[in-house]
């Protein structure tokens, strides 16, 4: 298999990546991990005349706290450093085990928290569990940064809000007074098996009523999304098992799934139905965020 | 200037494999899996599926297993790899490999290598794991002939030699 010719330039800086990213426009693509980048151009998929690569850019790479801010993980952290970084051990377990459910070793090795949200693919196992905990997106370009709901991040499928020159810095976990969260993937083998659907929820539980809660659905829609009427049936109320039922069967019903070699619409919706109740009570029953 | 080389077209890469330090010129789209096995003859870094599935390709980067079709070797700048050549040391073989002949965890031998790389990474990190452990450290190595169970026996063996 051949990758076919381009130029590869590896700047020092952030700001001089923005502005090679400027300079190159559509013809040139960010390098992270290249596990997703490096298969689709062996696939013939994508020809970018340039890779920028970020390898240089280590500033990218940590995961650290930052009072008044939150938990702050560079873009270019790999799944494998997510996974067992004491911090969010300790503050998120839920991402780090949302990490641990991806691929197998080799690629948890090299794949980025950057390249898995910027691909947008529907069935990324980072997005949902992020999602559920408030995360926000930091974007770097060559005029400035901003920062951005992580929800509000994806367009559709191998879409996002990045403009020419911007990349993704950092996702920020903040602060909450959230008391449980849980991601459920459903694969069809345990290793190297992209999500038939996965659900990610985040509750705040005090004296048995839920104070707030969001419950994100991955693989059932052209972005990741929210299950807002779902979490509307749970919000406010007393905890019981008949309404998590209930926030179950309507998630199943509002999410958008399609058939593909993975799954069925019908088979999809269900497991939707089954994930998140379980993804709920886990959240509720766990204890750890 | 006998071999026409246009500038921009080629990286000066500065690697460490098994052990000794190389520098080489590479192509952008050269991967690591090719350096290894064209410059440098280490044909036991297998190539399969070469998109990432099937783990033959498995080297040590940093001590850390990685698929190396799925590195460009202008990325393996400054880092340290481990090849199948390298696992044993000083001509003799290493337990790992010991155990594998000894459990016959071996039958057309194509995923040996990048079995062997991800269970020594393993143990490095962790010398005494569980099964359960040693399933999921192979999961991203695929192997069509023996059924894993020799191959977990093997890994489980050389553990229990560490102690
Ligand atoms: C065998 C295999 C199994 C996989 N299994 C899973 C799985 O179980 N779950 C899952 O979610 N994914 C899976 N993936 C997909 C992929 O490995 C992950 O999405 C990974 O996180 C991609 O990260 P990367 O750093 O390798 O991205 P790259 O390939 O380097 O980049 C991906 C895309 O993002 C862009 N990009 C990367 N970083 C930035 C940045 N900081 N700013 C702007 N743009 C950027 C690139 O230009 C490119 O378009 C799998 C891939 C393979 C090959
Ligand atoms: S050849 Fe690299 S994973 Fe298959
Ligand atoms: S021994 Fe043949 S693929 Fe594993």
């Amino acid at each position: 298999m051949i990758i076919p010719e381009f130029e590869y330039v590896s700047p020092q800086s952030v700001q001089e990546a923005c502005a090679l990213l400027v300079q190159y426009g559509d013809s040139a693509r960010v390098l992270a991990g290249g596990s997703d980048l490096l298969v689709k151009m062996k696939d013939g998929l994508m020809k970018p005349a340039y890779l920028v690569s970020l390898k240089n850019l280590d500033s990218l790479k940590a995961i650290r706290y930052e009072t008044g801010t939150g938990v702050i993980i560079g873009a270019r952290a790999t799944h494998n450093e997510v996974m067992n970084n004491r911090l969010l051990q300790e503050k998120y377990r839920s991402v780090c085990e949302a990490a641990h459910s991806m691929a197998a070793d080799q690629i948890r090795n090299i794949g980025t928290v950057g390249g898995n949200l910027v691909n947008a693919v529907p069935s990324a196992d980072l997005p949902p569990i992020l999602i559920a905990l408030d995360a926000r997106a930091r974007i770097v370009g060559s005029s400035g940064e901003r920062t951005i709901a992580l929800e509000d991040f994806f367009l559709g499928p191998g879409k996002t809000v990045l403009e020419k020159g911007e990349i993704l810095a950092a996702i920020i976990i903040p602060d909450q007074p959230t008391t449980g969260s849980n991601y459920i993937k459903f694969g069809l083998r345990r290793a190297g098996a992209l999500a038939v659907a996965g659900v990610a929820s985040s509750v705040t539980v005090s004296d048995g009523t839920c104070r707030d809660v969001r419950v994100v659905l991955g693989a059932v829609a052209p972005t990741p999304m929210r299950a807002r009427q779902a979490e509307n049936v749970l919000r406010g109320k007393k905890i019981s098992r008949e309404l998590i039922d209930e926030t179950g069967r309507i998630a199943a019903a509002e999410s958008k799934p399609i058939s593909d070699i993975r799954g069925s619409i019908e088979y999809r919706r269900n497991l939707v139905n089954v994930l998140t109740r379980r993804s709920l009570k886990a959240a509720i029953e766990k204890g750890h965020i | 200037m006998g071999t026409a080389i246009k500038k921009g077209k080629l990286h000066v890469v500065t690697l460490t494999v098994n052990g000794e330090e190389h520098a080489v010129l590479v192509k952008a789209n050269t991967t690591l899996l090719d350096l290894l096995r064209e410059e440098f003859d280490y044909t036991g870094t297998k190539k399969g599926c070469e998109l990432g599935d099937c783990g033959a390709c498995t080297v040590l980067m940093d001590d850390r297993p990685v698929n190396s079709c799925l590195v460009l070797a202008v990325e393996a700048d400054g880092h340290s790899f481990t090849t199948i050549e390298g696992v044993e040391q000083g001509g003799k073989l290493d337990r790992l490999q010991e155990e594998f002949i000894n459990q016959a965890a071996v039958q057309c031998g194509y995923c040996s290598p990048g079995m062997i790389l991800s269970g020594k990474a393993l143990l490095m990190r962790n010398p005494h794991p569980t099964e359960r452990e040693v399933r999921e450290a192979i999961g991203g190595n695929l192997c069509r002939c023996t059924g894993y169970v020799r191959i977990v026996k093997a890994i489980l063996a050389a553990a229990e030699a560490n102690s």
